[in-house]
């Protein structure tokens, strides 16, 4: 088992360098999967020109690392990277990237919705919407809520 | 002393993002929001919308205790990734 990369930062990140370091940090991994959330021009009907992610400093790492663990207990994984960026973000810049590997592919795709899912309602991050009508703080979805419901099952 | 702290849309609207209220033996989330409510009667509005509460930077209820020196942050519901 790889030790856990949790990351909270303004800087954009690399895809690439990600998929490497979870590719190399083992050689029995038969699975990685991964996940970037990007920034969407339209939200609710509203053209979006870019957004800004405050967050809770102190306690969101902290939240990440509880999703991450809350995942190892339920599927034996190999490694977990995630890096979600706060600040200002412009269309299609990336906001999150969630990565699992595993031995076979169910437990790293399986794994990865569930951390986007629990990261998505429960850990202290919020977006303000840049739109061509004015800026917003976005509304909490009640999709996103559901989601996470059916892990509760 | 409790720290309380506001996030997000709740900071803007209450035009603070941060406050200190004196601890109470058997205080509660819920009691020391009712203790905000009574030092800031014009936050009702605000403050009785669905808000998310950390007490020491983990997700609580109302009901979770509270001791001196603790941190409370109130917050609209999250919408990160």
């Amino acid at each position: 088992m790889a030790e856990d990369f949790i990351c909270v930062q303004t800087e954009d990140f690399s895809v690439d360098e990600q998929y490497q370091a979870i590719r190399s940090s083992t050689t029995s991994a038969g699975a990685v999967v991964f996940f970037v959330g990007l920034v969407r021009d339209i939200n609710d009907g509203q053209s979006v020109t870019g957004l800004h992610l405050e967050h809770y400093p102190a306690m969101t790492k902290k939240a990440l690392a509880g999703i991450v663990t809350q995942a190892r207990e339920r599927w034996d994984l190999h490694e977990v990277r995630l890096i979600h960026r706060v600040g200002s973000l412009d269309l299609n810049d990336q906001i999150v990237f969630v990565a699992t590997s595993s031995r076979h592919r169910q437990s790293a795709f399986q794994a990865c919705e569930f951390i986007m899912d629990f990261l998505k309602t429960q850990a202290p991050f919020w977006k303000k919407e840049r739109t061509t009508q004015g800026d917003h703080w976005v509304d909490a979805r009640t999709s996103d809520q559901q989601e996470l419901e059916r892990w509760q099952k | 002393m409790i720290k309380v702290l506001f996030f997000a849309r709740l900071r803007e609207q209450l035009g603070t993002e941060a406050i200190d209220i004196p601890w109470q033996p058997e205080s509660t989330v819920g009691t020391l929001l009712q203790q905000i409510l009574a030092d800031h009667p014009a936050w009702s509005e605000f403050l009785s919308k669905p808000l998310m509460k950390a007490v020491n930077q983990e997700m609580s209820q109302d009901e979770q205790a509270l001791s001196d020196g603790d941190e409370v942050a109130f917050f609209p519901p999250v919408t990160g990734g």
